[in-house]
């Protein structure tokens, strides 16, 4: 029957229906179901002194873009404020909330997209929830994953520990994910298509805590939504000093700018899923770049700017093409595409 | 490339210094505005060289009567409004088409968007709101043209579509005749040519000079100014020369002048300036939102305090405006010069300290 092939309010009523959705769709996708414990709270080992804990919900259109999914990103995005908060990730908890009429070959593409993302990731999904709203309610899918992660040795990230004369790296090209979807939804096509660069990043920020040693690693973020300005304005405000970027150091991909470009957006203000963002010890810099480039994910890692003494009011500059010198300030909301 | 800029910095230092009084340039494009903010290019230039904001955003020309009657539109239950994005939040005297929370306005990238509306929703009016100087009038002109000949008769335009070149001449002849010199628009001027200048030229002797909108073009557009200034010449130039030529495209020309003819119309800030405003001609009557609604007058009015007249004449730079920053900000903007992402004052903020 049609009705069988799509998510029905039943799905969500904690019947029959609901329990064959999770016993046969669901559970069976996760560490072949090993991990996941069917009980009210999961019991996990947790190999550390102090756990970072975090959550993210999320509701993208299109479900599906190129480069990822709804269901990758909620993976990657979870995973991602873990390690660059300094931890190993242990596991997830996923929330599926289903608008009614919803393929299921649709849920069972997003399923399989979570279970290859976190097993990629070395995280196990332990505990999830389903819920089912009536066909208006939500737009097809909308998921929130919380997890916890161990907090490496060694690691003291904060604010705080940023000092002038620190640089500032990340790991590869500005606005690839945002240029994505809003070319998607704009419907603006390209030779070559873009492409998110939606990404779990633990592998890079080990990486960068190991090879750097923990000390000289002062801050890590990954710049999601308004993109690396935003994060750089948080982070000459909480830590009351001067960001200088350089323009020409800048990682961009030439279809992402010239998308940007096109519809009149700056890609310092475009969101990353695939970035993270460190400000470490000058010394280390070098070295840093160097493991990044040898990682998949960091092959366009640079360092883009550094730290430097406030004179009144912290602010981010940026050294033009040209020479000049312009503000770079925190986006200020919903960009809208130009006229000409 | 940096040879390139240095000796841009090098003439626009020495013909600065040379004429010795403050200089005023005017870029008349709103993408050089916001170019000029993005490139820094302000801190390359010596302290009597001062660059002034023109008319030459859409958005921020565009009268408030003209929101006023799309406002109108959009309230109807007949009709589909198709955009432009960055019209959908200047406000009219209620409200902006944002702030309707209509599902009837439909934000698209292209005049064909607007009429595949129309093709899709047969029982609806699609009103496609058309804006823009000579960059955008060729694909209202198109998009009528097709909606003629494919017989899509739910179609219409509301023009408010633009001449460039007679509000340079109603700037220097009746608002700031400090102007010393006009950067001229990239693409504009791809369409126009920069033959189009003549008459700023020859009546105003200001120099005018077309530039692309990459950091290098724009500061060698200005090196190229100063040094007429200098020199006391008033010449038209480029250094867009892989785009413009002096005659410009005579077929989006031809396109434009098949479909469109000048009329009075009013501009925000400069009021109604003779032959500046496009309307359709009336071979297209049925085409024409003001005709199918028989709208019989566009009202002209502008918003209490807000200063988007003045600055977009260069009067005034935005910060010196009351409510720039305070009551006007691109989150609550009062006018539309703080609307478009190429509206001075948006500039002025995202960039400015």
């Amino acid at each position: 029957m049609d009705e069988q092939k799509k998510i029905m309010l039943a799905h969500g009523g904690g019947g029959r229906l609901m329990g064959d959705l999770i016993a046969r769709m669901i559970v069976p996708k996760f560490g072949d179901g090993q991990s996941v414990q069917l009980t009210d709270s999961a019991v996990i080992d947790v190999p550390a002194d102090k756990i970072c804990f975090t959550t993210d919900s999320f509701v993208v259109q299109p479900l599906f873009f190129n480069g990822g999914d709804i269901g990758k990103l909620s993976v990657c995005g979870t995973v991602n404020d873990l390690a660059v908060a300094g931890a190993k990730p242990i596991a997830l908890s996923l929330s599926l909330i289903l608008e009614e009429g919803l393929e299921m070959a649709v849920l069972e593409k997003i399923l399989q997209s979570i279970a290859d993302t976190a097993k990629a990731a070395n995280v196990d999904i332990v505990t999830g929830d389903t819920k089912v709203v009536e066909a208006g309610s939500a737009d097809g899918v909308f998921i929130n994953t919380s997890g916890v992660g161990a907090l490496m040795d060694d690691v003291d990230l904060s604010f705080t520990r940023i000092k002038p004369g620190d640089a500032i790296l990340v790991n590869g090209t500005l606005g690839d994910h945002g240029m994505t979807i809003m070319s998607q939804r704009e419907g603006l096509k390209f030779d070559t298509p873009l492409k998110s660069d939606c990404a779990c990043l633990g592998e890079l920020t080990q990486m960068l805590c190991e090879n750097c040693g923990g000390g000289a690693v002062r801050f890590m973020r990954d710049p999601t939504r308004g993109g690396l300005a935003a994060t750089l304005n948080e982070v000459a405000k909480s830590s009351g000093v001067n960001v200088e970027l350089t323009e020409t150091a800048l990682p961009v991909d030439k279809t992402v700018q010239t998308a940007a470009d096109m519809l009149g957006f700056d890609l310092l203000n475009i969101a990353n899923e695939g970035k993270v963002l460190a400000v470490v010890d000058a010394a280390v810099a070098n070295k840093a770049i160097e493991a990044w480039r040898s990682h998949p994910l960091g092959e366009n890692a640079a360092v883009i700017g550094h730290i430097m003494d406030a004179d009144d009011s912290p602010l981010v500059e940026l050294i033009t093409k040209i020479g000049g010198r312009r503000i770079v300030q925190t986006p200020y909301g919903r960009e809208l595409p130009r006229i000409c | 490339m940096l040879e390139r800029i240095e000796q841009a910095k090098k003439t626009v230092h020495s013909a600065c210094e040379k004429v010795g009084r403050p200089i005023q340039i005017m870029e008349v494009c709103g993408t050089h505005t916001v170019s000029i903010f993005r490139h820094g290019i302000r801190t390359l230039l010596p302290d009597n060289l001062k660059l002034l904001s023109g008319p030459g955003c859409p958005v921020c020309v565009t009268d408030q009567g003209y929101i006023d009657v799309v406002m109108d539109l959009a309230r109807r239950d007949d009709t589909i409004i198709a955009t432009y994005g960055d019209m959908i939040r200047v406000p009219g005297k209620g409200g902006s088409l944002e702030s309707l929370h209509r599902d009837n306005v439909k934000v698209v990238l292209s005049t064909d968007d607007g009429l595949a509306l129309a093709k899709k929703h047969p029982d609806k009016t699609v009103v496609f709101v058309a804006v823009g100087f000579e960059t955008t009038t060729p694909a209202s002109a198109v998009a009528v043209a097709d909606a003629a000949s494919e017989g899509v008769e739910n179609f219409c335009i509301l023009s408010g579509h633009k001449l460039v070149v007679p509000a340079m001449q109603a700037l220097l002849g009746s608002k700031n005749d400090k102007i010393d010199a006009f950067l001229c628009p990239g693409h504009v001027s791809v369409i126009l040519g920069s033959d189009a200048y003549k008459p700023v030229v020859e009546e105003f002797k200001r120099p005018c000079v077309v530039a692309g909108f990459e950091g290098i073009q724009i500061l060698e557009g200005l090196a190229k100014i100063c040094a007429q200034i200098a020199a006391g010449r008033a010449e038209i130039d480029s250094v867009y020369g892989a785009a413009v030529t002096p005659e410009g495209n005579k077929v989006a020309w031809k396109i434009i002048t098949d479909t469109f003819e000048p009329c009075n119309g009013a501009w925000r800030g400069l009021g109604v300036i003779p032959g500046a405003t496009m309307r359709l001609k009336d071979k297209y009557k049925q085409f024409d939102a003001l005709h199918r609604f028989g709208i019989k007058e566009v009202p002209t009015e502008e918003p209490a305090g807000c200063q988007c007249g003045q600055i977009l004449c260069g009067l005034m730079d935005p910060p010196q405006c009351g409510l720039f920053g305070e009551k006007c900000t691109p989150d609550t903007p009062v006018g539309p010069c703080m609307v478009s992402t190429e509206g001075a004052c948006s500039a002025w903020y995202k960039y400015g300290k």
